[in-house]
């Protein structure tokens, strides 16, 4: 432990990466012996799923270690250019129309790379209102400049809910990055991959729970399995995770655990909400094997990030008093 | 690499930014063959999709059909069409001594694909409008030709009327499978069915697509 604390920053962040590409080397490496052996209809089945997750790790860890190299520049335009893709994913799934043109261009083209200026000038103040002052008031405006009066509140409000999740949401986990803590300059990394390490244990726990409890859900309509007690061991599993990982952020033991349950809370009920919008929008599965257009499976991806990052960001900001 | 290549990969990235651009093999896998694609067409996009959602090695045979007053016009246009999309251009003025078809007919007399919208005009009501009779004109004298139908989904949203810039929104072009004219069949049936095999293609069921197609 000692002999860690005297590494550099950056050593330290040299070492996150090699232990991650590591464990995933190992976990590939056992997948693809694993492959080999003779295995019934529904193992192989299985074994694909696992198959497609693990990609899927595998590129978030490889995006995860380009925003770290390319330096707060780089972090911002990568996770700019997801939040891109994630709102492209929306608005395909959400009909919109025509008299909407107008307002999604603003979306896509002013609103989305002025949020990341912001960030990536650190411009905190301006970055946690812009959207939610700013942008909330400027879409009905351009909307009803279009002159369509059908549907017009219900059309606005799906608009601002996709810049608000897509846009805002996911783009407070590369603020983590660029968050300065006193004696913790240079390791704003460690604070992302402590977020996202916690929400993906939260959200695994989860639907491991869901799968072995069978408890009566708590709302069938939207998922027929999400539970009031798997949602919490979900929280639960994240809260020891991060108390577990507190010494590679800036929090004590007891800080990191309350941080890393409100992180995982928040993230496994985004995906619980991304559910319901699935069903309202007619995807039966999630991932690149439905036959709806414009379900290609990045945006469950993302959702419980989008979902925990604002929520931890802002706590973290608010509890510290970080005034940067 | 050529300045045509070039642009015409920006192009292929742009359409796949902005639109997914996502081939839907259904029907037949992409291969090597002559082929026809015939589509639907809503949009002024629809070419430069079913263009990038082709594999790249496709795409240098694979040819549009430009209207020749129009796309010649300019320099740009010109260059464009010519070069980067090797477009087969047609005469829109009928005249009586010459066919309309006789570019299309050269283009795969040389080995070319074609990819063709026998609607003839584009339609914004979600159900395509009856066919032409120049794909049958095509099956007759080439039967040998696989006639590939396809269908282009969400490509309105897109770019509606009137608009022109593109809102990012994902667009898929499903591939059926490929039709043959039967021996002895009627213009009338061969081009219905023709029709019914692209609407076919149409993701999601259709009911659910006429509620929401505004």
């Amino acid at each position: 432990m000692n002999a860690l604390r005297q590494l550099t920053a950056d050593q330290q962040v040299a070492l996150l990466f090699v232990t991650l590409f590591g464990l995933l080397l190992l976990v590939t490496a056992a997948a693809a012996l694993w492959a080999l052996r003779e295995r019934s209809a529904l193992q192989d089945d299985r074994h694909q799923r696992f198959k497609r997750e693990l990609r899927a790790v595998w590129v978030g860890a490889v995006v995860f270690w380009g925003a770290w190299i390319s330096g707060p520049a780089g972090a911002t335009l990568l996770f700019g250019v997801i939040s891109f893709l994630a709102l492209r994913e929306y608005i395909t799934l959400l009909k919109t129309r025509r008299g909407d043109h107008r307002s999604l261009l603003l979306a896509f083209f002013a609103v989305l790379p002025m949020q990341y200026v912001l960030l990536a000038h650190r411009n905190f103040d301006l970055f946690s209102v812009f959207i939610p002052v700013y942008v909330f008031l400027a879409i009905p405006v351009v909307s009803a400049l279009a002159g369509d009066p059908e549907r017009f509140l219900e059309r606005n409000a799906t608009i601002q809910w996709g810049i608000m999740v897509c846009g805002y949401g996911l783009s407070h986990a590369p603020a983590l990055v660029l968050l300065d803590f006193p004696q913790h300059q240079g390791r704003g990394a460690f604070l992302l991959f402590f977020l996202v390490m916690v929400v993906a244990c939260a959200t695994i726990v989860q639907t491991v729970a869901e799968r072995r409890l069978r408890r009566r859900p708590l709302a069938r309509h939207i998922d027929r399995s999400f539970s009031l007690r798997a949602w919490a061991l979900g929280a639960l599993a994240g809260a020891l995770l991060g108390a577990a990982l507190f010494w590679i952020t800036p929090f004590k033991a007891g800080q990191a655990l309350v941080m890393a349950a409100i992180a995982g809370a928040t993230g496994t009920l985004g995906e619980f909400v991304m559910s319901a919008l699935k069903k309202d929008a007619g995807v039966r599965f999630w991932g690149n094997t439905s036959s709806v257009t414009g379900a290609v499976g990045l945006l469950d991806r993302v959702a419980p990030l989008c979902f925990a990052a604002p929520v931890f960001f802002h706590s973290v900001r608010w509890y510290f008093q970080l005034k940067p | 690499m050529s300045r045509a290549d070039a642009f015409g990969l920006l192009l292929a990235f742009i359409a796949r930014l902005i639109t997914g651009a996502q081939g839907h093999w259904k029907g037949c896998p992409p291969k090597a063959e002559q082929r026809i694609y015939f589509a639907n067409h809503q949009s002024h996009l629809d070419w430069v999709l079913i263009w990038a959602a082709l594999p790249r090695e496709l795409r240098a045979t694979t040819r549009p059909i430009a209207a020749k007053d129009y796309w010649t016009s300019g320099r740009f246009k010109h260059w464009i069409t010519r070069e980067v999309f090797n477009a087969v251009y047609v005469t829109r003025q009928r005249t009586d001594d010459q066919d309309p078809l006789e570019p299309l007919v050269a283009a795969l007399h040389n080995g070319d694909s074609l990819v063709i919208f026998p609607e003839g005009t584009r339609s914004n009501k979600g159900q395509p409008q009856p066919f032409k009779s120049g794909l049958f004109h095509l099956a007759e004298q080439f039967p040998q030709v696989q006639l590939i139908p396809a269908w282009i989904d969400n490509v309105q949203r897109v770019m509606p009327k009137g608009e022109v810039v593109p809102v990012p929104i994902l667009c898929t072009v499903t591939f059926g499978a490929p039709i043959t004219l039967a021996p002895g069949e009627d213009k009338r049936a061969f081009l219905e069915r023709a029709r019914a095999a692209v609407v076919a293609l149409q993701p999601g069921a259709p009911a659910a697509d006429t509620a929401t197609a505004s």
